[in-house]
Protein backbone atom coordinates (compact mmCIF):
# COMPACT_ATOMS: atom_id res chain seq x y z
CA UNK A 1 0.00 0.00 0.00
CA UNK A 2 2.79 2.32 1.04
CA UNK A 3 4.81 1.54 -2.07
CA UNK A 4 1.75 2.27 -4.22
CA UNK A 5 1.24 5.63 -2.53
CA UNK A 6 4.89 6.51 -3.08
CA UNK A 7 4.64 5.43 -6.72
CA UNK A 8 1.43 7.41 -7.18
CA UNK A 9 3.17 10.42 -5.68
CA UNK A 10 6.00 9.99 -8.20
CA UNK A 11 3.59 9.90 -11.12
CA UNK A 12 1.58 12.90 -10.00
CA UNK A 13 4.82 14.79 -9.36
CA UNK A 14 5.98 14.08 -12.90
CA UNK A 15 2.79 15.48 -14.42
CA UNK A 16 3.07 18.51 -12.15
CA UNK A 17 6.67 18.87 -13.28
CA UNK A 18 5.63 18.99 -16.93
CA UNK A 19 2.91 21.57 -16.44
CA UNK A 20 4.39 23.73 -13.67
CA UNK A 21 7.47 24.35 -15.78
CA UNK A 22 5.57 24.41 -19.03
CA UNK A 23 7.80 26.83 -20.92
CA UNK A 24 10.82 24.71 -20.14
CA UNK A 25 8.93 21.53 -20.99
CA UNK A 26 8.01 23.15 -24.28
CA UNK A 27 11.69 23.76 -25.00
CA UNK A 28 12.47 20.08 -24.49
CA UNK A 29 9.41 18.96 -26.46
CA UNK A 30 10.19 21.16 -29.45
CA UNK A 31 13.81 20.04 -29.43
CA UNK A 32 12.66 16.42 -29.54
CA UNK A 33 10.09 17.27 -32.21
CA UNK A 34 12.53 18.96 -34.59
CA UNK A 35 15.19 16.29 -34.40
CA UNK A 36 12.69 13.45 -34.64
CA UNK A 37 11.13 14.91 -37.80
CA UNK A 38 14.58 14.68 -39.37
CA UNK A 39 15.12 11.19 -38.00
CA UNK A 40 11.72 10.09 -39.31
CA UNK A 41 12.31 11.32 -42.84
CA UNK A 42 15.81 9.90 -42.91
CA UNK A 43 14.42 6.51 -41.89
CA UNK A 44 11.87 6.70 -44.71
CA UNK A 45 14.56 7.75 -47.16
CA UNK A 46 16.88 4.98 -46.12
CA UNK A 47 14.09 2.43 -46.51
CA UNK A 48 13.38 3.64 -50.00
CA UNK A 49 17.01 3.59 -51.05
CA UNK A 50 17.30 0.08 -49.67
CA UNK A 51 14.14 -1.04 -51.34
CA UNK A 52 15.21 0.42 -54.67
CA UNK A 53 18.64 -1.16 -54.60
CA UNK A 54 17.37 -4.59 -53.58
CA UNK A 55 14.73 -4.45 -56.30
CA UNK A 56 17.41 -3.66 -58.88
CA UNK A 57 19.68 -6.35 -57.55
CA UNK A 58 16.86 -8.87 -57.76
CA UNK A 59 16.48 -8.06 -61.44
CA UNK A 60 20.12 -8.76 -62.24
CA UNK A 61 20.24 -11.97 -64.28
CA UNK A 62 22.82 -14.08 -66.04
CA UNK A 63 21.78 -14.91 -69.60
CA UNK A 64 23.23 -18.16 -70.85
CA UNK A 65 23.04 -18.71 -74.64
CA UNK A 66 23.19 -22.34 -75.62
CA UNK A 67 24.91 -24.02 -78.50
CA UNK A 68 22.73 -24.17 -81.65
CA UNK A 69 23.23 -27.90 -81.99
CA UNK A 70 22.09 -28.74 -78.48
CA UNK A 71 19.61 -31.60 -78.02
CA UNK A 72 16.52 -31.40 -75.83
CA UNK A 73 17.97 -34.11 -73.55
CA UNK A 74 21.13 -32.11 -73.07
CA UNK A 75 19.17 -28.95 -72.27
CA UNK A 76 17.52 -30.72 -69.34
CA UNK A 77 20.81 -32.07 -68.05
CA UNK A 78 22.44 -28.66 -68.35
CA UNK A 79 19.55 -26.96 -66.57
CA UNK A 80 19.78 -29.34 -63.59
CA UNK A 81 23.52 -28.96 -63.58
CA UNK A 82 23.33 -25.14 -63.30
CA UNK A 83 20.51 -25.33 -60.78
CA UNK A 84 22.68 -27.36 -58.38
CA UNK A 85 25.51 -24.83 -58.47
CA UNK A 86 26.26 -22.79 -55.35
CA UNK A 87 24.53 -19.42 -55.09
CA UNK A 88 22.09 -20.17 -57.93
CA UNK A 89 18.50 -19.54 -56.92
CA UNK A 90 16.57 -20.06 -60.13
CA UNK A 91 17.08 -21.19 -63.73
CA UNK A 92 14.47 -20.49 -66.40
CA UNK A 93 14.66 -22.00 -69.84
CA UNK A 94 13.65 -19.91 -72.85
CA UNK A 95 13.49 -21.79 -76.13
CA UNK A 96 14.24 -19.80 -79.25
CA UNK A 97 10.64 -20.26 -80.38
CA UNK A 98 9.37 -18.63 -77.20
CA UNK A 99 11.80 -15.76 -77.56
CA UNK A 100 10.66 -15.29 -81.15
CA UNK A 101 7.02 -15.11 -80.08
CA UNK A 102 7.89 -12.70 -77.32
CA UNK A 103 9.64 -10.41 -79.78
CA UNK A 104 6.76 -10.55 -82.24
CA UNK A 105 4.42 -9.48 -79.49
CA UNK A 106 6.60 -6.54 -78.62
CA UNK A 107 6.29 -4.56 -81.84
CA UNK A 108 4.97 -4.76 -85.40
CA UNK A 109 8.42 -4.23 -86.91
CA UNK A 110 9.78 -7.22 -85.03
CA UNK A 111 6.64 -9.13 -85.92
CA UNK A 112 7.10 -8.70 -89.67
CA UNK A 113 10.83 -9.45 -89.55
CA UNK A 114 10.58 -12.48 -87.35
CA UNK A 115 7.67 -14.00 -89.24
CA UNK A 116 9.98 -14.55 -92.26
CA UNK A 117 11.83 -17.20 -90.27
CA UNK A 118 10.57 -20.72 -89.81
CA UNK A 119 11.41 -23.00 -86.94
CA UNK A 120 14.53 -24.23 -88.74
CA UNK A 121 15.88 -20.87 -89.86
CA UNK A 122 15.24 -19.04 -86.58
CA UNK A 123 18.46 -17.06 -85.93
CA UNK A 124 17.85 -16.83 -82.21
CA UNK A 125 19.40 -19.12 -79.63
CA UNK A 126 17.94 -21.16 -76.81
CA UNK A 127 18.84 -19.59 -73.49
CA UNK A 128 18.71 -19.86 -69.70
CA UNK A 129 17.95 -16.98 -67.37
CA UNK A 130 19.90 -17.60 -64.18
CA UNK A 131 19.24 -15.72 -60.93
CA UNK A 132 21.64 -15.76 -58.00
CA UNK A 133 21.14 -15.40 -54.25
CA UNK A 134 24.13 -13.20 -53.48
CA UNK A 135 24.66 -10.56 -56.10
CA UNK A 136 28.33 -10.19 -55.15
CA UNK A 137 29.01 -13.72 -56.44
CA UNK A 138 27.36 -13.25 -59.82
CA UNK A 139 30.72 -13.12 -61.63
CA UNK A 140 31.88 -16.43 -60.18
CA UNK A 141 28.66 -18.17 -61.17
CA UNK A 142 28.94 -16.78 -64.70
CA UNK A 143 32.55 -18.00 -64.95
CA UNK A 144 31.57 -21.48 -63.83
CA UNK A 145 28.73 -21.67 -66.34
CA UNK A 146 31.12 -20.60 -69.11
CA UNK A 147 33.20 -23.72 -68.47
CA UNK A 148 30.25 -26.04 -69.19
CA UNK A 149 29.85 -27.96 -72.45
CA UNK A 150 27.35 -26.79 -75.05
CA UNK A 151 27.31 -23.28 -73.59
CA UNK A 152 27.89 -20.67 -76.24
CA UNK A 153 27.83 -17.28 -74.51
CA UNK A 154 27.34 -16.03 -70.96
CA UNK A 155 26.29 -12.44 -70.35
CA UNK A 156 25.47 -10.61 -67.10
CA UNK A 157 26.53 -7.04 -67.77
CA UNK A 158 30.10 -7.57 -66.62
CA UNK A 159 31.82 -4.54 -65.14
CA UNK A 160 28.74 -2.34 -64.92
CA UNK A 161 27.02 -4.76 -62.53
CA UNK A 162 29.99 -4.86 -60.18
CA UNK A 163 30.17 -1.08 -60.31
CA UNK A 164 26.45 -0.73 -59.62
CA UNK A 165 26.54 -3.13 -56.69
CA UNK A 166 29.51 -1.29 -55.22
CA UNK A 167 27.76 2.08 -55.50
CA UNK A 168 24.57 0.69 -54.00
CA UNK A 169 26.53 -0.69 -51.07
CA UNK A 170 28.04 2.73 -50.43
CA UNK A 171 24.67 4.47 -50.75
CA UNK A 172 23.12 2.01 -48.28
CA UNK A 173 25.92 2.55 -45.82
CA UNK A 174 25.56 6.31 -46.13
CA UNK A 175 21.86 6.14 -45.32
CA UNK A 176 22.55 3.95 -42.28
CA UNK A 177 25.21 6.35 -41.06
CA UNK A 178 22.90 9.32 -41.66
CA UNK A 179 20.14 7.75 -39.56
CA UNK A 180 22.59 6.79 -36.79
CA UNK A 181 24.15 10.26 -36.80
CA UNK A 182 20.76 11.93 -36.57
CA UNK A 183 19.76 9.69 -33.67
CA UNK A 184 23.00 10.62 -31.92
CA UNK A 185 22.36 14.32 -32.52
CA UNK A 186 18.88 13.84 -31.08
CA UNK A 187 20.27 12.19 -27.97
CA UNK A 188 22.83 14.93 -27.52
CA UNK A 189 20.54 17.89 -28.15
CA UNK A 190 17.66 16.55 -26.09
CA UNK A 191 19.75 15.55 -23.10
CA UNK A 192 21.41 18.95 -23.14
CA UNK A 193 18.12 20.80 -23.33
CA UNK A 194 16.76 18.74 -20.47
CA UNK A 195 19.92 19.37 -18.49
CA UNK A 196 19.41 23.11 -18.84
CA UNK A 197 15.74 22.94 -17.90
CA UNK A 198 16.49 20.84 -14.84
CA UNK A 199 19.11 23.29 -13.69
CA UNK A 200 16.31 25.67 -12.78
CA UNK A 201 14.94 23.00 -10.45
CA UNK A 202 18.14 22.22 -8.63
CA UNK A 203 16.89 23.98 -5.50
CA UNK A 204 13.89 21.68 -5.41
CA UNK A 205 16.18 18.65 -5.82
CA UNK A 206 18.58 19.87 -3.13
CA UNK A 207 15.80 20.45 -0.63
CA UNK A 208 14.41 17.01 -1.32
CA UNK A 209 17.82 15.56 -0.52
CA UNK A 210 18.04 17.60 2.67
CA UNK A 211 14.66 16.51 3.98
CA UNK A 212 15.53 12.85 3.50
CA UNK A 213 14.23 11.76 0.11
CA UNK A 214 16.17 8.87 -1.38
CA UNK A 215 17.88 9.37 -4.71
CA UNK A 216 15.50 7.05 -6.49
CA UNK A 217 12.52 8.89 -5.03
CA UNK A 218 13.94 12.15 -6.39
CA UNK A 219 14.84 10.70 -9.76
CA UNK A 220 11.69 8.76 -10.54
CA UNK A 221 9.43 11.76 -11.28
CA UNK A 222 12.06 13.13 -13.63
CA UNK A 223 12.24 9.77 -15.35
CA UNK A 224 8.48 9.70 -15.91
CA UNK A 225 8.55 13.35 -16.87
CA UNK A 226 11.11 12.46 -19.53
CA UNK A 227 8.81 9.75 -20.83
CA UNK A 228 5.95 12.24 -21.04
CA UNK A 229 8.14 14.82 -22.79
CA UNK A 230 9.53 12.22 -25.20
CA UNK A 231 6.05 10.95 -26.02
CA UNK A 232 4.63 14.43 -26.58
CA UNK A 233 7.69 15.38 -28.61
CA UNK A 234 7.29 12.35 -30.89
CA UNK A 235 3.63 12.99 -31.73
CA UNK A 236 4.19 15.72 -34.32
CA UNK A 237 7.03 13.86 -36.08
CA UNK A 238 4.89 10.71 -36.23
CA UNK A 239 2.02 12.66 -37.77
CA UNK A 240 4.34 14.54 -40.12
CA UNK A 241 6.00 11.37 -41.38
CA UNK A 242 2.75 9.50 -41.70
CA UNK A 243 0.69 12.10 -43.53
CA UNK A 244 3.70 13.53 -45.33
CA UNK A 245 4.79 10.22 -46.78
CA UNK A 246 1.30 9.03 -47.67
CA UNK A 247 0.75 12.35 -49.42
CA UNK A 248 4.02 12.11 -51.37
CA UNK A 249 3.37 8.47 -52.23
CA UNK A 250 -0.09 9.19 -53.61
CA UNK A 251 1.01 12.35 -55.36
CA UNK A 252 3.79 10.52 -57.20
CA UNK A 253 1.63 7.42 -57.81
CA UNK A 254 4.02 5.20 -55.92
CA UNK A 255 7.10 5.87 -57.97
CA UNK A 256 9.81 8.45 -58.15
CA UNK A 257 9.63 9.91 -61.71
CA UNK A 258 9.89 6.51 -63.44
CA UNK A 259 8.68 3.00 -62.80
CA UNK A 260 12.30 1.94 -62.29
CA UNK A 261 12.32 3.70 -58.92
CA UNK A 262 9.30 2.42 -57.00
CA UNK A 263 8.51 3.90 -53.59
CA UNK A 264 7.90 1.65 -50.61
CA UNK A 265 4.21 1.36 -49.80
CA UNK A 266 3.40 3.47 -46.70
CA UNK A 267 1.62 0.51 -45.10
CA UNK A 268 4.89 -1.46 -45.26
CA UNK A 269 7.03 0.99 -43.31
CA UNK A 270 4.77 3.23 -41.26
CA UNK A 271 4.60 0.90 -38.27
CA UNK A 272 8.39 0.79 -38.14
CA UNK A 273 8.68 4.58 -38.43
CA UNK A 274 6.03 5.15 -35.74
CA UNK A 275 7.56 2.64 -33.33
CA UNK A 276 11.10 3.93 -33.80
CA UNK A 277 10.13 7.58 -33.41
CA UNK A 278 8.07 6.96 -30.27
CA UNK A 279 10.76 4.63 -28.96
CA UNK A 280 13.60 7.06 -29.58
CA UNK A 281 11.61 9.96 -28.12
CA UNK A 282 10.65 8.12 -24.96
CA UNK A 283 14.02 6.50 -24.32
CA UNK A 284 15.98 9.68 -25.00
CA UNK A 285 13.59 11.77 -22.89
CA UNK A 286 13.56 9.37 -19.96
CA UNK A 287 17.29 8.79 -19.77
CA UNK A 288 18.12 12.40 -20.58
CA UNK A 289 16.10 13.52 -17.56
CA UNK A 290 17.30 10.69 -15.39
CA UNK A 291 20.93 11.47 -16.09
CA UNK A 292 20.52 15.22 -15.80
CA UNK A 293 19.35 14.91 -12.19
CA UNK A 294 22.47 13.04 -11.07
CA UNK A 295 24.55 16.19 -10.98
CA UNK A 296 22.37 17.62 -8.23
CA UNK A 297 22.26 14.56 -6.02
CA UNK A 298 25.52 15.37 -4.30
CA UNK A 299 24.34 17.78 -1.63
CA UNK B 1 26.82 5.51 23.02
CA UNK B 2 25.70 9.11 22.99
CA UNK B 3 23.27 10.46 20.41
CA UNK B 4 26.10 12.31 18.70
CA UNK B 5 29.74 11.37 18.98
CA UNK B 6 32.74 12.75 17.14
CA UNK B 7 36.02 10.93 17.58
CA UNK B 8 39.34 12.34 16.43
CA UNK B 9 37.68 14.12 13.52
CA UNK B 10 39.84 15.89 10.98
CA UNK B 11 38.67 17.76 7.94
CA UNK B 12 41.03 19.01 5.31
CA UNK B 13 39.60 20.52 2.13
CA UNK B 14 41.11 19.70 -1.27
CA UNK B 15 42.64 23.19 -1.40
CA UNK B 16 44.82 22.30 1.61
CA UNK B 17 42.93 24.23 4.26
CA UNK B 18 42.49 22.28 7.47
CA UNK B 19 39.06 23.23 8.77
CA UNK B 20 38.89 20.87 11.75
CA UNK B 21 41.64 19.14 13.69
CA UNK B 22 41.24 16.39 16.28
CA UNK B 23 37.71 17.16 17.32
CA UNK B 24 36.27 14.97 20.07
CA UNK B 25 32.74 15.71 21.08
CA UNK B 26 29.73 14.11 22.68
CA UNK B 27 26.21 15.40 22.72
CA UNK B 28 23.46 13.48 24.46
CA UNK B 29 19.76 13.19 23.84
CA UNK B 30 17.68 16.25 24.67
CA UNK B 31 20.59 18.66 24.93
CA UNK B 32 20.61 22.20 23.61
CA UNK B 33 24.05 23.11 22.32
CA UNK B 34 25.41 26.28 20.78
CA UNK B 35 28.40 26.07 18.52
CA UNK B 36 30.10 29.41 18.24
CA UNK B 37 33.21 30.73 16.60
CA UNK B 38 34.44 33.39 14.23
CA UNK B 39 34.06 33.13 10.46
CA UNK B 40 36.50 30.53 9.19
CA UNK B 41 36.83 28.92 12.61
CA UNK B 42 35.41 25.63 11.30
CA UNK B 43 32.00 25.72 12.95
CA UNK B 44 30.15 25.54 9.64
CA UNK B 45 32.25 22.56 8.64
CA UNK B 46 31.42 20.89 11.95
CA UNK B 47 27.70 21.42 11.35
CA UNK B 48 27.99 20.15 7.77
CA UNK B 49 29.67 16.96 9.00
CA UNK B 50 26.63 16.21 11.13
CA UNK B 51 24.23 16.05 8.20
CA UNK B 52 26.82 14.72 5.79
CA UNK B 53 27.11 17.69 3.52
CA UNK B 54 30.82 17.07 4.11
CA UNK B 55 32.72 13.93 5.02
CA UNK B 56 35.57 13.95 7.53
CA UNK B 57 39.04 13.37 6.09
CA UNK B 58 39.48 10.92 8.91
CA UNK B 59 37.93 10.22 12.28
CA UNK B 60 34.45 9.05 13.08
CA UNK B 61 31.13 10.85 13.27
CA UNK B 62 28.17 9.02 14.79
CA UNK B 63 24.69 10.52 14.65
CA UNK B 64 21.87 8.45 16.10
CA UNK B 65 23.94 5.29 15.70
CA UNK B 66 24.80 5.96 12.04
CA UNK B 67 28.46 6.16 11.09
CA UNK B 68 28.23 9.30 8.99
CA UNK B 69 31.81 9.11 7.75
CA UNK B 70 31.13 5.81 6.03
CA UNK B 71 27.71 6.67 4.65
CA UNK B 72 27.53 6.33 0.87
CA UNK B 73 25.86 9.06 -1.15
CA UNK B 74 22.90 6.81 -1.95
CA UNK B 75 22.24 6.10 1.72
CA UNK B 76 22.43 9.67 3.00
CA UNK B 77 18.65 9.86 3.18
CA UNK B 78 18.68 7.38 6.06
CA UNK B 79 20.59 9.90 8.14
CA UNK B 80 18.58 12.90 6.99
CA UNK B 81 15.33 11.24 8.04
CA UNK B 82 16.55 11.31 11.62
CA UNK B 83 17.42 14.99 11.38
CA UNK B 84 15.75 18.31 10.85
CA UNK B 85 17.89 21.01 9.32
CA UNK B 86 17.32 24.75 9.44
CA UNK B 87 19.35 27.13 7.28
CA UNK B 88 20.13 30.80 7.40
CA UNK B 89 18.45 31.31 4.00
CA UNK B 90 15.37 29.18 4.90
CA UNK B 91 15.52 27.14 1.64
CA UNK B 92 11.80 27.27 1.01
CA UNK B 93 10.30 26.61 -2.41
CA UNK B 94 8.76 29.88 -3.64
CA UNK B 95 6.07 28.26 -5.80
CA UNK B 96 4.66 26.20 -2.94
CA UNK B 97 2.42 27.46 -0.16
CA UNK B 98 3.41 27.32 3.49
CA UNK B 99 1.42 24.14 3.93
CA UNK B 100 2.93 22.52 0.83
CA UNK B 101 6.44 23.50 1.85
CA UNK B 102 6.04 21.66 5.14
CA UNK B 103 4.18 18.67 3.70
CA UNK B 104 6.99 18.43 1.14
CA UNK B 105 9.19 16.82 3.80
CA UNK B 106 6.66 13.99 4.31
CA UNK B 107 6.17 13.08 0.65
CA UNK B 108 8.63 10.20 0.52
CA UNK B 109 7.21 8.25 3.45
CA UNK B 110 4.14 7.08 1.58
CA UNK B 111 1.77 8.23 4.31
CA UNK B 112 -1.98 8.49 3.90
CA UNK B 113 -3.35 11.89 2.97
CA UNK B 114 -5.04 12.62 6.31
CA UNK B 115 -1.92 11.52 8.22
CA UNK B 116 0.15 14.03 6.21
CA UNK B 117 -2.42 16.75 6.89
CA UNK B 118 -2.49 16.01 10.63
CA UNK B 119 1.27 16.09 11.01
CA UNK B 120 1.78 19.15 8.82
CA UNK B 121 -0.80 21.15 10.74
CA UNK B 122 0.65 20.01 14.07
CA UNK B 123 4.12 21.19 13.01
CA UNK B 124 2.80 24.55 11.85
CA UNK B 125 0.91 24.92 15.12
CA UNK B 126 4.14 24.29 17.00
CA UNK B 127 5.78 27.27 15.28
CA UNK B 128 2.65 29.44 15.54
CA UNK B 129 1.80 29.70 11.85
CA UNK B 130 -1.45 27.79 11.68
CA UNK B 131 -3.24 30.78 10.19
CA UNK B 132 -0.81 31.20 7.27
CA UNK B 133 -1.31 27.82 5.59
CA UNK B 134 -2.18 29.20 2.18
CA UNK B 135 0.37 32.02 2.06
CA UNK B 136 3.38 31.83 -0.20
CA UNK B 137 6.84 32.33 1.32
CA UNK B 138 7.40 35.75 -0.27
CA UNK B 139 4.21 37.03 1.40
CA UNK B 140 5.71 36.36 4.82
CA UNK B 141 8.19 38.28 6.97
CA UNK B 142 11.68 36.84 7.46
CA UNK B 143 10.95 35.46 10.91
CA UNK B 144 7.81 33.77 9.65
CA UNK B 145 9.67 32.22 6.74
CA UNK B 146 12.23 30.85 9.15
CA UNK B 147 9.44 29.42 11.27
CA UNK B 148 8.03 27.67 8.20
CA UNK B 149 11.43 26.11 7.62
CA UNK B 150 11.55 25.03 11.28
CA UNK B 151 8.12 23.45 10.89
CA UNK B 152 9.41 21.59 7.84
CA UNK B 153 12.44 20.45 9.83
CA UNK B 154 10.39 19.01 12.70
CA UNK B 155 7.45 17.58 10.77
CA UNK B 156 9.09 14.14 10.59
CA UNK B 157 9.72 14.08 14.37
CA UNK B 158 13.52 14.16 14.14
CA UNK B 159 15.79 13.25 17.02
CA UNK B 160 18.09 16.14 16.27
CA UNK B 161 17.41 19.63 14.98
CA UNK B 162 20.47 21.15 13.34
CA UNK B 163 20.35 24.90 12.91
CA UNK B 164 22.99 26.66 10.85
CA UNK B 165 22.85 30.38 11.73
CA UNK B 166 19.03 30.38 11.80
CA UNK B 167 18.85 34.00 12.96
CA UNK B 168 21.59 35.32 10.70
CA UNK B 169 19.17 37.25 8.49
CA UNK B 170 16.81 38.43 11.23
CA UNK B 171 16.62 41.49 13.49
CA UNK B 172 17.10 40.99 17.26
CA UNK B 173 13.39 40.91 18.19
CA UNK B 174 12.50 38.45 15.46
CA UNK B 175 15.56 36.42 16.38
CA UNK B 176 14.29 36.04 19.91
CA UNK B 177 10.87 34.93 18.62
CA UNK B 178 12.53 32.25 16.52
CA UNK B 179 14.71 31.22 19.47
CA UNK B 180 11.58 30.87 21.59
CA UNK B 181 10.16 28.50 19.00
CA UNK B 182 13.35 26.45 18.95
CA UNK B 183 13.53 26.35 22.74
CA UNK B 184 9.92 25.15 22.90
CA UNK B 185 10.72 22.34 20.52
CA UNK B 186 13.61 21.33 22.77
CA UNK B 187 11.43 21.45 25.89
CA UNK B 188 8.14 20.07 24.60
CA UNK B 189 9.31 17.50 22.09
CA UNK B 190 12.63 16.60 23.69
CA UNK B 191 14.42 17.21 20.41
CA UNK B 192 18.16 17.67 20.65
CA UNK B 193 19.17 21.07 19.31
CA UNK B 194 22.54 21.90 17.79
CA UNK B 195 22.84 25.46 16.67
CA UNK B 196 25.69 27.35 15.08
CA UNK B 197 25.43 31.07 15.60
CA UNK B 198 27.19 34.42 15.67
CA UNK B 199 24.62 36.08 17.87
CA UNK B 200 26.09 36.97 21.26
CA UNK B 201 22.77 38.14 22.71
CA UNK B 202 21.07 34.88 22.05
CA UNK B 203 23.84 32.79 23.53
CA UNK B 204 24.06 34.95 26.63
CA UNK B 205 20.34 34.95 27.23
CA UNK B 206 19.70 31.27 26.71
CA UNK B 207 22.40 29.96 29.07
CA UNK B 208 22.89 26.63 27.38
CA UNK B 209 25.91 24.51 26.68
CA UNK B 210 28.38 26.39 24.48
CA UNK B 211 31.09 24.84 22.36
CA UNK B 212 33.66 27.34 21.13
CA UNK B 213 35.49 26.43 17.95
CA UNK B 214 38.64 28.29 17.09
CA UNK B 215 41.11 27.53 14.30
CA UNK B 216 39.60 24.10 13.85
CA UNK B 217 39.89 23.10 17.51
CA UNK B 218 37.42 22.88 20.37
CA UNK B 219 38.68 25.77 22.46
CA UNK B 220 36.04 25.62 25.18
CA UNK B 221 33.08 23.46 26.06
CA UNK B 222 31.07 25.02 28.88
CA UNK B 223 27.70 24.25 30.41
CA UNK B 224 25.48 27.33 30.75
CA UNK B 225 28.10 29.27 28.87
CA UNK B 226 28.32 32.83 27.79
CA UNK B 227 29.64 34.33 24.61
CA UNK B 228 32.59 36.37 25.77
CA UNK B 229 34.73 38.40 23.48
CA UNK B 230 37.91 36.65 24.47
CA UNK B 231 36.44 33.30 23.56
CA UNK B 232 35.98 34.17 19.93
Amino acid sequence: MKAFRIFGKNISESFKGVFRNFSLSLASISCITITLVLVGFSIILSYNVNNFTTEIEKDLTIVVFLDRKIETEEINVLQTRIKTMDNVSNVIYNSKEEVKKEMQKESEVFDSIMSQYTEETNPLQDSFLVKVDDINGIGDVADEIKKLDKVDLVKYGEGSVEELVKIFDIVKKITYIAVAALVLVTVFLVSNTIKITIQSRRREIEIRRLVGASNSFIRRPFFFEGIILGFLGALIPVAACWYGYVYIFNRLHGQLFTAIIPLVKPSNIMHIVVISLLGIGIVVGAFGSYRAVRKYLKI
Amino acid sequence: MQLIELRNVNKRYPNGVTALADIDLEISKGEFVFIIGASGSGKSTLIKLLYRQEKPTYGEVFVGGINVAKLRNGKVYKLRRKLGIVFQDYKLLPKLTVYENVAFALEMYGLKGDEIRKRTIRALEQVGLKDKLRSFPDELAGGEQQRVSIARAIVNNPKVLICDEPTGNLDPDTSMEVMKVIEDINKNLGTTIIMATHDKDIVNRMKKRVIVIDKGLVKKDIQKGRYRNESV
